[in-house]
């Protein structure tokens, strides 16, 4: 019996923390209590991107998106949509839609290119036939039956793509020098550990479309003569690993994994690795000691691990979304994908755009796309109204990207022209109320804990460099202070074994230049424009003051005093410049500066 | 599994998830679901025509979707039909027997069922200009 609609659930781990897994459930129940369970497929799928809105709901064929959907809404879409044909409008994204409207129209989709989110949303992560039916194992088949591994390899060098991790290394030449090592034994291996703060498109990608890691894998296998392939992933993503695990288990069962794959003679297994959260293991060389069994910590490069990678074998290690754009490549040819993209930089790039900004999300758009394009038309700009101060992109290892710079078209090159990386993709977008020396500090800390202690220049200099930026965001900062930050600066990007301390002080630098009078009055005016260090805070109350007595009740610190119904003062050498006093006063008589 | 045999299923599940998609359909059949409707036996109509595009291999043509009442109550159930250069028009009465007659006559065969045709879609006056 076919079925008369289809509702698409979202399962991704932003939708499933707000009780995704519910409305499912409520929806299968619904659905057989109202005995139409047999017309309508519920399927859970891979994240849509459009976090912010979750959890999404999508009902076909109508094409109806639902947003912020409530485990009890269930009861209306089976009822209405399923039974009576109806959509529920208050549910609806566009509550004016028009029933003939598309989905792509909705202004977060309509820029978006999606090739490596092709299938998210749209399968059910957990159905290998649901991936073979979306051309899934087409690539495999191509590889396995029509091309050599030259072929292969070729195809990969001319499509121009570049390692999505980060570095932005072309994924060919890395093919090929697998390839051309001599060895007994060879290895695959996807990183999947990903931690830049704010990052989870590779998440998203595994738990949305994972076939698509299985299938470049053993395609790459086969073009460089490898028979195991190893997915180091972090423990922390328990439903990626589980739908990496189904995947496995789907694929080998179907012959699509093990020996003799498709009856091509060509065998190929894969092994999960978790990982324990280390930031450093995602640094490749880090990573293959840690898939060892050994402590995670980088090796100098050379030796590459194309030629001494896992157990000095050589080993291909690439990303998630580099993975999840090889199948696509084979299957529609390397001059379908290099048209893509622009001249540095081919194909598409996901984002996660998180921090202020409306629509918090995953995107999908072509290199080359301006950051104006990403956050102020697919993310439609900055929360609340304030004002846009700058985006910091790559995470720990990138720099803060100022509204003077929004023009610029987005690849590998430009962003690293502008003292940013790529990275894996994360983008934080950041508002009038954020302060730039806090961020910098938030992410030395971040690198001085994930630091791994191999080597003094990331060891001692990100601890350093931590201690300055502390020591000028409580004002007790000198101007020669800034001077030390660039100088350590370079010299840790100059020095450091691995691209963790290479990239550590990226944040430190690239505000420095780009918003130096901010650091300047930290130093020198001992004031924080953002108001966001609280050290440099004084908290006052204005005449607006009525006498109520409520901030005084508040105080933890027992430091506001005054007569009832008259102005009440603070005593700033007590005041902890918590901001208890300015949440509860409701006549805004509190103001800080 | 072998090569003919991924083959063979990939095509078969094509059209499995070929139905979810709404993009390059070009035939829309919409079924009248009003309480009238689904009275005068529309969900039975509506069976038919999911089995028929899946019999006659329509389903990457065809979308079959349903809608409230088309005021039309005194011949449910009402099916609208739009297909390329041809004009929209709404069936009545339309029974299983009826059904079948449809797909293969005016969606196959391109030709309108003259006899059957009881109205035309009122002009939208939501539609944008």
């Amino acid at each position: 019996m076919a079925y008369s609609h289809y509702i698409l659930v979202c399962g991704g781990t932003a939708c499933e923390s707000s009780s995704s897994k519910k409305i499912y459930d409520n929806l299968k129940a619904e659905a057989k209590a109202l005995g139409v369970e047999n017309e309508v497929q519920i399927v859970q799928t891979g994240c849509f991107g459009f976090c912010e809105k979750g959890p999404i709901v999508k009902v076909l064929p109508e094409d109806s998106f639902y947003v912020n959907v409530v485990p009890e809404d269930a009861h209306d879409i089976i009822a209405e949509q399923i039974v009576k044909g109806r959509e529920v409008p208050r549910l609806l994204y566009d509550k004016n839609k028009k029933s003939t409207e598309d989905v792509s129209d909705i202004p977060f989709y309509k820029k978006q290119l999606r090739i490596v989110l092709r299938n998210c949303g749209v399968i059910n992560p957990e159905s290998i036939e649901e991936y073979i039916a979306r051309d899934g194992y087409l690539a495999l088949e191509k590889a396995l039956f029509e091309m050599t591994p030259e072929q292969i390899v070729q195809e990969v060098k001319d499509s121009g793509l570049r390692g999505r991790g980060g570095a932005g290394f072309p994924t060919g030449l890395k093919w090929d020098a697998g390839l051309k090592a001599k060895g007994d034994e060879k290895y695959v291996v996807c990183n999947a550990d990903e931690g830049d703060p704010g990052a989870y498109m590779d998440r998203s990608t595994i738990e949305g479309d994972p076939h698509s890691v299985l299938e470049a894998m053993t395609i790459c296998g086969k073009a460089i003569g490898s028979h195991h392939g190893f997915i180091y992933i972090r423990a922390e993503y328990p439903l990626a690993v589980h739908r990496l695990e189904v995947a496995i288990k789907q694929a080998t069962e179907k012959g699509l994994l093990g020996k003799n794959i498709l009856g091509s003679g060509f065998d190929f297994d894969l092994e999960i690795r978790l990982g324990a959260g280390a930031f450093v293991c995602g640094e490749e060389t880090a990573l293959l000691r840690s898939i060892e069994g050994k402590r995670g910590m980088p090796t100098p490069k050379p030796p590459f691990p194309a030629q001494a990678g896992l157990w000095g074998k050589p080993t291909i290690i690439n990303n998630v979304e580099t993975w999840a754009n090889i199948p696509v490549i084979i299957t529609k040819g390397a001059s379908w994908y290099n048209k893509i993209g622009d001249a540095d930089s081919k194909g598409t790039k996901v984002f996660a755009l998180t921090g202020k900004i409306a629509n918090s999300g995953l995107v999908e758009v072509p290199m080359g796309t301006t950051l104006r394009e990403i956050i102020f038309e697919i993310g439609g700009g900055i929360k609340n109204g304030k004002k846009f101060k700058g985006v910091q992109t790559g995470g720990p290892s990138g720099g803060i990207i100022s509204d003077a710079e929004l023009d610029t078209p987005i690849d590998y090159g430009a962003l690293i022209r502008m003292g940013s990386m790529m990275g894996s993709g994360g983008m934080i977008v950041m508002d009038e109320d954020d302060c730039v020396v806090d961020i910098a500090k938030f992410y030395m800390e971040f690198c001085v804990d994930e630091s791994c202690g191999k080597c003094s220049p990331c060891r001692i200099g990100t601890r350093q460099m931590y201690t300055i930026l502390d020591k000028i965001s409580r004002g007790n900062g000198t101007m020669q202070d800034l001077q030390k930050l660039e100088d350590i600066g370079s010299a840790m990007k100059a020095c450091s074994l691995c691209a963790l301390g290479q990239s550590a002080p990226n944040p430190t630098l690239s505000t420095i230049k780009k918003f130096h009078e901010e650091y300047i009055a930290h130093i020198q005016d001992k004031k924080c424009p953002a108001g966001k260090c609280k050290h440099l805070l004084t908290f006052f109350i204005t005449e607006k003051c009525i006498g109520c007595g409520a901030c005084a009740r508040q105080c933890p610190a027992n430091c506001i005093s005054g007569e009832i119904k008259t102005r009440h003062v603070i005593d700033q050498t007590k005041c902890l410049k918590c901001g208890a006093c300015e949440r509860t006063c409701k006549f805004h008589a509190i103001e800080k500066k | 599994m072998t090569l003919e045999e991924l083959r063979k299923l990939r095509n078969q599940m094509k059209t499995e998830v070929e139905k979810r998609e709404t993009a390059g359909k070009t035939i829309q059949v919409i079924v009248g679901m009003g309480t009238c409707g689904i009275a005068s036996g529309a969900k039975e109509t509506f069976n038919t025509f999911l089995k028929l595009i899946d019999e006659k291999g329509l389903a990457d043509r065809v979308m079959l979707r349903q809608t409230g009442c088309m005021g039309l109550c005194a011949h449910e159930p009402t099916v609208e039909v739009i297909a390329p250069d041809m004009p929209r028009v709404i069936y009545g009465d339309v029974k299983a027997d009826v059904a079948k007659e449809i797909v293969e006559q005016h969606i196959i065969g391109k030709k309108l069922l003259d006899n059957l045709i009881i109205d035309k879609p009122a002009a939208d006056i939501m539609a944008k200009k």
